[in-house]
This record gives C-alpha cells, sequence and structure tokens, in this order.
C-alpha cells in the first residue's frame, strides 16, 4: 500500500486494494503493460467519476417550509473493480459524512442497499461503477414508492408489514415429527427460486402499481408467500390464497416485470405472481 | 419506542383498508383475459369487413351499415362487441382509477362517472342495434336517399 491510496486505508478492508498498483503512476489497462513492467501484471485501471445523488434531510426544512429533496454530485477516483457501494463509501468517508445509506453486509446477502441507480433498481454492493456508464454522472436516489427517511434511507416499515401478513413462516397442525419433514427433490425444486430472496426491496420498489398504490402487498410479499404456499411440508396455502386474494393483492399485479428486471438475486418474481395466480385461480398448488 | 409521532401520517397511504373476502378481484382480472381475446377476434373482424372488404373503407355509407344491421349474424357480432369493449374498457378505467385516487371519496365519485357512462353507452347502443330502421321513409313517404338496395327490390 503506498502513500498515495493511504488515505483510502479505512476502505480497504471490502475493497481490493491489495492488487491495485499503488506506485502513483497512471495504469494501464489490466494485462495491457504485463511485458514492459511486471508490477503492472493485472494492474487495474482507475478512473474518475461523478454521482449525481437525490439528497434529503428533514432538517434542511426553513421558516416552517418542509425539506425539499435536492440532487448534490459528487466526483470521486475509483478503481475498475468498485461497485457503487464503494464509491458512495468513498463519499462518505473522504468527502462529506452526512451522506447517509444502508449497507450491511456489502456483498449482496443482507439486502440492505436496494437503491435507484441510474433509472433501474440495483443492489449498490452488486453493481460495479464501470458496469452503469461512468462516462456520465451516475445518477443514485432512494427506491421509489416508500417514505424516505434522509439521503437513501427510506421507511422499509410498510414493506415489511406486508411481509408479515402473508405469514412467512411453516404453518402445520398435529404433532411436532420426531425426525425432519421430510421432502423429496421434486418437492423441494417447486419453490427453490422464491428461497432467495433476501428482501431487499427493490423489485416491490420498481413496480408501477405500487408506486401509485401504496397499499398493493407487491411482488416481494408475493414472492415471499410463494415460498410457503408450494412447499409440501406447510398447511397454510389457502390461508395465505385467501390474503392474497384481496383487492390488494395479486390481481393488481399487471405484468409488467419490472420485479423480475429488478431483482439482484435473478428470483422470476412475475413467474412467481402468476403461478400465486394460477394457484388461486385453480383452488390447488 | 421509536419514533411514534411520525407513524400515523406515513402509513396512511400504506394501510389496507379492511380485506373483503371476495373473488371478484380474481373474476374482474380473468374477464379482462377472456374479453380481450375474444376483442381480438370480433376487433380485427369488424375492421376487416368495413375496411378492406369490396369497396373498402369507400364503400362505407349509411347503406353499408344499414344492410349489415339487417342481418342478425352483425347484430350479435356487433352487440358482442359493443357489450364486451364497454365492460372490458370501464372495467380497465376502474382499476386505474384504483391505481391513481387515493381518496375514497374521489374514487366513488369517478366510478360513479364511469359507471353511468358505461350504461348509457351500452343501453343506446343496444336500442339503436335492435330498432334501427334500415329503410327509412321521408314524409312523403318515398325512401330515403342512400338506403340499402334491399328495400327497393
Ligand atoms: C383488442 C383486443 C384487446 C385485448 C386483447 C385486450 C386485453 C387487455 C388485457 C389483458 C388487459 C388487462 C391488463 C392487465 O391487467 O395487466 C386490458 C386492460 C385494459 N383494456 Fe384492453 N384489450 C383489448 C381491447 C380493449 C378495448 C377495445 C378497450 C377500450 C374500450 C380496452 C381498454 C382497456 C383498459 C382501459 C385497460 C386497463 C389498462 C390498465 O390496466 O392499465 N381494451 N386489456
Ligand atoms: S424478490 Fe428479489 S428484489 Fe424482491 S425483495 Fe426478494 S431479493 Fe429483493
Ligand atoms: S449491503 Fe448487504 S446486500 Fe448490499
Amino acid at each position: 500500500m503506498s502513500s498515495t491510496d493511504s488515505e483510502a486505508v479505512e476502505a480497504a478492508a471490502d475493497r481490493n486494494d491489495e492488487q491495485v498498483d499503488g506506485d502513483g503512476r497512471p495504469h494501464g489497462r489490466a494485462g495491457e503493460s504485463a511485458s514492459a513492467d511486471g508490477g503492472q501484471l493485472g494492474a487495474i485501471p482507475r478512473f474518475d467519476v461523478t454521482l449525481r445523488i437525490r439528497r434529503y434531510s428533514a432538517e434542511d426544512a426553513e421558516d416552517g417550509k418542509p425539506a425539499e429533496a435536492r440532487w448534490q454530485e459528487f466526483t470521486v477516483t475509483v478503481n475498475g473493480t468498485d461497485r457503487v457501494l464503494d464509491a458512495l463509501h468513498k463519499i462518505k468517508w473522504e468527502q462529506d459524512g452526512s451522506l447517509t445509506f444502508r449497507r450491511s453486509c456489502a456483498h449482496g446477502v443482507c439486502g440492505s442497499d436496494a437503491m435507484r441507480i441510474n433509472g433501474v433498481n440495483r443492489l449498490a454492493c452488486k453493481v460495479l461503477v464501470k458496469d452503469v456508464n461512468p462516462d456520465k454522472p451516475i445518477t443514485v436516489e432512494p427506491i421509489k414508492g416508500l417514505p424516505v427517511e434522509k439521503d437513501l434511507v427510506v421507511d422499509m416499515e410498510p414493506f415489511f408489514q406486508s411481509y408479515r401478513e402473508v405469514m412467512p413462516f411453516l404453518i402445520t397442525s398435529g404433532h411436532e415429527p420426531t425426525r425432519e419433514r421430510k421432502q423429496s427433490q421434486e418437492e423441494r425444486a417447486r419453490f427453490d427460486d422464491t428461497t432467495k430472496c433476501i428482501l431487499c426491496a427493490a423489485c416491490t420498489s420498481s413496480c408501477p402499481v405500487f408506486w401509485t398504490d401504496g397499499q398493493y402487498f407487491g411482488p416481494a410479499a408475493i414472492v415471499n408467500a410463494h415460498r410457503f404456499i408450494f412447499d409440501s411440508r406447510d398447511e397454510g396455502a389457502d390461508v395465505r390464497l385467501e390474503v392474497l386474494n384481496d383487492r390488494e393483492g395479486v390481481w393488481r399485479c399487471r405484468t409488467t416485470f419490472n420485479c423480475s428486471e429488478a431483482c439482484p438475486r435473478g428470483i422470476q418474481v412475475t413467474k412467481a405472481i402468476h403461478e400465486v395466480k394460477r394457484a388461486l385461480l385453480t383452488r390447488s398448488v | 419506542m421509536a419514533a411514534p409521532s411520525l407513524e400515523a401520517p406515513r402509513s396512511t397511504p400504506y394501510r389496507r383498508s379492511t380485506s373483503r373476502r371476495s373473488n371478484y378481484e380474481m373474476y374482474s382480472w380473468l374477464f379482462m383475459r377472456l374479453s380481450g381475446a375474444v376483442l381480438v377476434v370480433l376487433v380485427i373482424g369488424h375492421l376487416f369487413v368495413n375496411l378492406m372488404v369490396g369497396d373498402g373503407i369507400s364503400g362505407l355509407d349509411f347503406g353499408f351499415v344499414a344492410g349489415k344491421w339487417a342481418s342478425p349474424f352483425w347484430q350479435v357480432w356487433d352487440l358482442a362487441m359493443l357489450w364486451l369493449a364497454m365492460i372490458h374498457g370501464s372495467n380497465g378505467v376502474r382499476t386505474i382509477i384504483n391505481d391513481y385516487a387515493q381518496r375514497d371519496m374521489t374514487r366513488i365519485v369517478l366510478k360513479t362517472l364511469v359507471l353511468v357512462a358505461l350504461v348509457f353507452t351500452v343501453v343506446l347502443g343496444t336500442l339503436v342495434i335492435f330498432t334501427f330502421e334500415p329503410c327509412p321513409v321521408g314524409p312523403d313517404g318515398a325512401f330515403l336517399e342512400g338506403v340499402p338496395s334491399f328495400c327497393t327490390s
């Protein structure tokens, strides 16, 4: 680690700084200059990128006027391997400590950092800066349809309220078995896709129906209901189907596929919603 | 507990009114698809016969329409198209009202307007299809100009 990189040392833990050639000279593209200088092997390009971030703080309220959201641009130097989350970290740690966003695992597992990046919902920790056209300012906004608390942090409570309402837990009757509840591979495969959800809300907050009608259960609640409705060990399918037969349930879905497009786990959300619709139409799972 | 003072106003647009146990939305969803499929046939058939067959669009006049409505086949065709398109379209607009109108009162007013327009158009259209006089006569007892040829023969 050279002195040029030392100010970013706090960030090194989850960045590949070890791989960065820290000689302070401009780098060629990875591999290009390998023969010229052995130290350049695998060097990672660095470039400047501007992030245009939608900021909001209730504290900005002036003389009784409510605070308004505003756009603010930050320019940072990032590595070719950096993700949008790394760029946000750099801004927060080196330029403006008041920038507020959620993140926890930083590796696409916890679902904390869904945000609208260049107009589409993504996990900031899963999208590389170089993949979202860094030649132009990259817009970063909070996910849509949920109340903004500060900057990129939204109130997730309405989202989790819908999640709770579909009863995302095993419902059984009779005595607890003394051994595990058995299931064939085929039975397990039926709901495999929907077990992958990390509750990031990227899908629900990409849904145009949810944008205008916050009472809609939303794709994520349906995905998590699907997880149990099609589980052969579970006996609560009818109750969950009845919940989703609501005026604000699955029939609100207009098949826009935004949710499937947004899901960072690659869950086929629209297909799951359709399977729930079909189960309701045929009253069988 | 955490910030209870902010909770009430924020959760309002998200709070679901007590759920109603009915299959209404399911049948509405099913109807949109079934009527849509039938409408494809009815509308394309209608456009084809009116605009492409024979003289095409230049053959379209009072006599042409009167000739069609003299036949029970086209009466039923147009009746089905009228009812299905109107119910399908009104139900679609109902969905859009549910999307955008947040206050209960706004929803009720808008949906009432849609319902009134639906009933008015369907009743008037049905009346016209069945009471249509293909061979109208003037005060002098002679057929008016432009009546279909079968009136005079
Ligand atoms: C020609 C064949 C047609 C087909 C196949 C068709 C099909 C559909 C379907 C499947 C939907 C439901 C969309 C959804 O819930 O995701 C829909 C919605 C709708 N349809 Fe049709 N339709 C047809 C003709 C018409 C006509 C003639 C009208 C107007 C009179 C109309 C007006 C609407 C409206 C207003 C909606 C609601 C749009 C929305 O949900 O945002 N459609 N149509
Ligand atoms: S279905 Fe995908 S997009 Fe939706 S909450 Fe789960 S992980 Fe996130
Ligand atoms: S920070 Fe955990 S999913 Fe991105």
